[in-house]
C-alpha cells in the first residue's frame, strides 16, 4: 500500500492541481472558443457605452451649460484624503468619502470627475472642503473658495489638493 | 520528472508581470487622468468606456493638435491596449498595441509595445510570435520592464522546448528585485530539462534557501525545495530528501505536500516512528486537501508498522468517518451545482466587494455548491472560465441598468417636447419681431458708423446741426427761396436778414464743429457698447433657442438604436452565460467526482485496514494474554 499511496502522491505533486484530464481537454477548446465570443461582446458592449456616453452628455449636460469639475493630488502627496465637498455658488453640490483604493488612484495619478452639472453663462464661486489626515497624525480640515466664469464652451475645473503642514492652502483651482 | 508543472508555474509566475498604467510628464488631459483613476482601480471597463471615447473624440477633430489630449497621444493610445489586455481582451489588444508598434512613436514606447505584444502572445500559447515580438524590441527600453522582458523571454524559450537558452536569460536575472527568487527557481527547472541534473539540483538548492520577507517569494522557496525533495525521494534517495523537505515552511502554500514527502522519506530510511509526526500534524488540518486525506491513511499505516493496532484502528476509524463526511459533502455540492446554485452564488455581487470574496463565498453557511471553490480555482481553464463568466455578468448588469436609462430618456425628450412645443411659436413669432428690429438698428449703426468715418475725412458741419438747427436753417433756406422772385427794397432787406441768420447758424456750426465731432463720436462709441450687449444678447437668445430644440430634437432614433443594441447585446450575454455556466458546472462536477471516486477508494482501503487493524490488535492482545 505505500508504494500505491506513495506513487500517488507524486503524481499528485507533478500534475497536481488534480482535476480530471478528460475535463481539462472537454473544456479546453470550449473555452478557447467562448473566450473568443466573450471578448466580442465586451468589445460590443464598450461601444455601447461610449455612444450613450455622449448621448447621455449631450441630453443631461449640454455644452453651453456644463460644468465638470474634478480632483486630483498633488505629485508625491501621501497624506490620507478622507472626503472632499464641493459647493458651487454657496449650495452644496456633491461630496464623496474616499475608499483606499480611490485614494490609492488618485496618488498614483489618477483625476477623480467628482462632479457633473450645469450652470449658466457667466461668473459663479466654486466652494472646495477637504477633510483628511496628515503623515504625522495632524487632521486636516481646510475649505476654500474661488470664482470662475462660464462661457459657452463646456467648463472643467481642476481642484489639485495637498496636505500642508503650513498655513498656505492646500486647494488648488485650476480652469481646463 | 515531467515538464507538466514546470512550464505551469511559468504561467503561474505570469501575473506579477503586469505593469502599472502610468504616463509620463505633467497630466495636461483632465479626461486621460479620469481613465487611469478607474484603471488604478482595476476598473478597466469604466477606464476603457472613458478613453475609446475621448481618443475617437480627439481622432475627429480637425486641429487635434489644440485638443489637450494631443499633449499625451502616444500614451493614450498605449494605454488603451494596456487596459484591453488587462480587461482581457486580447484581440483587441493585439491590434492596438501593433498599431502602436507600427506608427511614428518613440523608441521606448515601442519597445514597451513590443513587449506587451509578446505578453499577449505568450497568453495565447503563441510562442513563436511572442518570440518575434521580443526580437523587435530594440535600442532603449524603459527601465521598470528590463527585467520583465527578460523573463518573459526565458518563459517563451522553456515552453519552446529551449531550456538551453533559457538558462542564458535566467542567470541575467539572478540579482534581480523583482524575479530574483523566481529567475532562481525557474533556472533549476531549465537545468533540469535541459538534462543537466546536478546543475538543477545545486540551483534548486540555492533558490530555496534566498534570504527573503516577501510572501510570494517565501512561496517559491518553498516550491524550490518541494521540488527538490521530491526528486530526490523520487530517485530513492530518501536521507537526502528529508533536509530539503524539512525546509519548506510549515505554514505555507507547499507545507501539505511537504509534510506528507516528509512522512515517506521517513518511512522509507525505517525511521517509522519519525514519519509519524509530520503526518500527525497533516492530519489534523483540513480535510478537503487531498494530501490531508493521504495523510489519514498513512498514519495509521505507519502505526500499524510500529505494531501499535489499537492506535492505527481508531485513527483508521477516524479517517473512515472523515472520508465518510467527505463524501457527504461532495454529494451536497455535486448536487446544489446541478440544480444550478454554483453559479448563482458566484455572481452574488455582494460578496465579490471583498477581495478576498472566494475564501468568503467557501465559508459561507448553507452553501455547499462553492465549498471547494479553491481547489477548483486551481486549474487555469477553469479560472479563464469563472473570470468570463463574472464578466458577462457584469456586463448583464450594467446592459440591464442602462435599458432603465433609455426608458428615463424617452421620458425626459417626452417632457421637454412638451413642455417647449406649445412655447416656441410664441417665442418664434417674438424672436422675429425683435429679429427684424435688430436688423434695423444695426444698419442704422452701421449707417452712424459710416458717417462718422465721412465726416473725419470730409467735415460737413450741416450733419451736426441739432434738429432746431436743422429746423432754422429749413426754414431759412424756404425763405430765401421765396425771396428770390421778389425785386423790391424790402424783398432785399429780409434776403439780407435772412443771409445773416444764415451765416450766424453757419458761424455756430463752423466754431462747435469739432466739439460736436467729438462729442457725435463719444455717443456713438456708448452706442457701440450697447449694441454689443444687444448682440451677445441677441446670441445668447438664439443658442438658447437652438439649445431648446437640440433639448428634445434627434435623440429617439438613437436612444432606439441603442436600446436595440442593449437588448440583443443581453441576449448574446444570456446565450454565453449559460454556455459558460454549463461548462463551468461541467468542470467542477467532474473534478468533485474524481475526489469521490479517490475518497470513496480511499474509504475502501481504510475499511479494509480498520478491521485488520482490529485482528492484528486481537492477535496480540490474545499473544500478551497467552500464558
Amino acid at each position: 500500500m505505500s508504494s500505491l499511496i506513495r506513487n500517488l502522491t507524486l503524481l499528485l505533486l507533478v500534475s497536481s492541481p488534480a482535476a480530471s484530464i478528460v475535463a481539462q481537454e472537454l473544456s479546453g477548446n470550449d473555452t478557447r472558443s467562448l473566450d473568443g465570443q466573450v471578448q466580442e461582446i465586451k468589445s460590443d458592449v464598450l461601444n455601447i457605452a461610449s455612444e450613450l456616453g455622449v448621448l447621455e452628455e449631450r441630453l443631461l449636460y449640454p455644452s453651453n451649460t456644463q460644468l465638470a469639475v474634478f480632483v486630483s493630488m498633488a505629485d508625491d502627496e501621501t497624506f490620507r484624503l478622507d472626503s472632499v465637498q464641493i459647493e458651487i455658488n454657496g449650495e452644496p453640490a456633491t461630496h464623496h468619502i474616499y475608499s483606499f483604493k480611490e485614494l490609492e488612484a488618485l496618488q498614483k495619478g489618477g483625476v477623480q470627475r467628482i462632479y457633473t452639472g450645469n450652470v449658466v453663462t457667466g461668473e459663479h464661486e466654486i466652494g472646495v472642503t477637504m477633510i483628511g489626515k496628515l503623515k504625522n497624525g495632524k487632521d486636516v480640515n481646510q475649505s476654500n473658495s474661488f470664482v470662475f466664469a462660464k462661457g459657452v464652451k463646456p467648463k472643467a475645473l481642476g481642484i489639485t489638493l495637498a496636505g500642508q503642514e503650513s498655513g498656505k492652502s492646500g486647494i488648488q483651482v485650476g480652469d481646463w | 520528472m515531467s515538464r507538466a508543472p514546470f512550464s505551469g508555474i511559468g504561467l503561474l509566475l505570469f501575473a506579477c508581470l503586469a505593469t502599472s498604467p502610468c504616463i509620463g510628464g505633467e497630466l495636461k488631459d483632465l479626461y486621460f487622468g479620469e481613465a487611469l483613476f478607474y484603471a488604478h482601480q482595476g476598473h478597466f471597463f469604466e477606464a476603457l468606456e472613458r478613453l475609446d471615447t475621448e481618443v475617437k473624440l480627439h481622432d475627429a477633430l480637425d486641429e487635434p493638435e489644440l485638443d489637450t489630449l494631443h499633449y499625451h497621444i502616444d500614451d493614450a493610445e498605449f494605454s488603451l491596449g494596456d487596459f484591453e489586455l488587462r480587461y482581457r481582451m486580447h484581440h483587441r489588444a493585439g491590434r492596438a498595441i501593433k498599431a502602436v508598434l507600427e506608427g511614428a512613436v518613440d523608441e521606448v514606447i515601442r519597445n514597451d509595445a513590443a513587449y506587451r505584444l509578446a505578453r499577449i502572445h505568450f497568453q495565447k500559447s503563441q510562442m513563436a510570435d511572442a518570440m518575434r515580438a521580443l526580437e523587435r524590441i530594440d535600442g532603449e527600453i524603459p527601465a521598470s520592464i528590463r527585467d520583465d522582458i527578460e523573463f518573459l523571454r526565458a518563459n517563451v524559450y522553456l515552453a519552446q522546448g529551449k531550456p538551453a537558452d533559457a538558462v542564458g536569460a535566467l542567470k541575467r536575472l539572478q540579482d534581480s528585485d523583482t524575479f530574483g527568487g523566481f529567475a532562481a527557481y525557474n533556472l533549476g527547472i531549465a537545468y533540469l530539462q535541459d538534462g543537466q541534473q546536478e546543475a538543477a539540483l545545486t540551483q534548486l538548492d540555492r533558490a530555496g534557501q534566498i534570504a527573503s520577507d516577501d510572501p510570494a517569494e517565501l512561496a517559491i522557496m518553498d516550491k524550490s525545495n518541494l521540488v527538490l525533495g521530491t526528486m530526490l525521494l523520487d530517485a530513492g534517495e530518501y536521507d537526502k530528501a528529508i533536509p530539503f523537505l524539512n525546509r519548506v515552511r510549515l505554514d505555507g502554500p507547499f507545507s501539505n505536500q511537504a509534510l506528507l514527502s516528509s512522512g515517506w522519506a521517513n518511512m522509507s530510511t525505517g525511521e517509522l516512528e519519525r514519519a509519524v509526526v509530520p503526518w500527525s500534524i497533516l492530519a489534523e488540518r483540513e480535510v478537503t486537501d487531498p494530501a490531508t486525506q493521504e495523510a489519514m491513511l498513512a498514519l495509521p499505516y505507519a502505526y500499524g508498522q510500529l505494531s501499535v493496532y489499537g492506535r492505527a484502528a481508531i485513527s483508521y476509524g477516524r479517517a473512515l468517518d472523515s472520508f465518510s463526511a467527505e463524501v457527504d459533502k461532495l454529494n451536497a455540492s455535486i448536487e446544489s451545482i446541478r440544480e444550478g446554485k454554483f453559479l448563482q452564488a458566484l455572481v452574488r455581487e455582494e460578496i465579490r466587494k471583498d477581495k478576498d470574496w472566494v475564501i468568503r463565498l467557501r465559508s459561507l453557511p448553507e452553501t455547499p455548491e462553492t465549498y471547494y471553490l479553491m481547489e477548483l480555482l486551481a486549474t487555469h481553464d477553469f479560472q479563464t472560465g469563472l473570470q468570463n463568466y463574472l464578466d458577462l455578468a457584469d456586463l448583464r448588469r450594467k446592459l440591464v441598468a442602462w435599458q432603465t436609462s433609455f426608458d428615463s430618456f424617452d421620458e425626459m425628450v417626452d417632457i421637454r417636447y412638451d413642455h417647449y412645443e406649445p412655447l416656441l411659436p410664441d417665442v418664434d413669432n417674438q424672436f422675429r419681431e425683435f429679429d427684424s428690429r435688430m436688423r434695423l438698428r444695426i444698419e442704422q449703426h452701421k449707417m452712424l458708423v459710416q458717417r462718422r468715418d465721412d465726416l473725419l475725412t470730409a467735415p460737413r458741419p450741416e450733419f451736426l446741426a441739432t434738429p432746431d438747427e436743422q429746423a432754422v436753417l429749413e426754414q431759412i433756406e424756404n425763405i430765401e427761396t421765396r425771396l428770390q422772385g421778389f425785386d423790391t427794397l424790402a424783398a432785399d432787406s429780409a434776403m439780407q436778414r435772412a443771409r445773416r441768420l444764415k451765416g450766424l447758424l453757419s458761424w455756430t456750426l463752423e466754431t462747435q464743429y469739432h466739439e460736436r465731432l467729438t462729442t457725435f463720436d463719444r455717443n456713438l462709441r456708448g452706442l457701440d457698447e450697447v449694441m454689443a450687449v444687444a448682440q451677445k444678447q441677441y446670441d445668447q437668445y438664439v443658442r438658447a433657442r437652438q439649445a431648446a430644440t437640440h433639448s428634445y430634437v434627434g435623440y429617439e432614433k438613437p436612444i432606439e438604436r441603442l436600446r436595440a443594441q442593449a437588448g440583443q447585446a443581453v441576449d448574446k450575454i444570456d446565450l454565453l452565460m449559460a454556455r459558460q455556466g454549463r461548462l463551468l458546472e461541467v468542470v467542477a462536477i467532474e473534478e468533485l467526482v474524481a475526489r469521490r471516486g479517490r475518497l470513496e477508494n480511499y474509504g475502501d482501503k481504510a475499511r479494509f485496514a480498520l478491521a485488520d487493524s482490529y485482528d492484528r490488535a486481537t492477535q496480540s492482545q490474545a499473544r500478551r494474554d497467552e500464558p
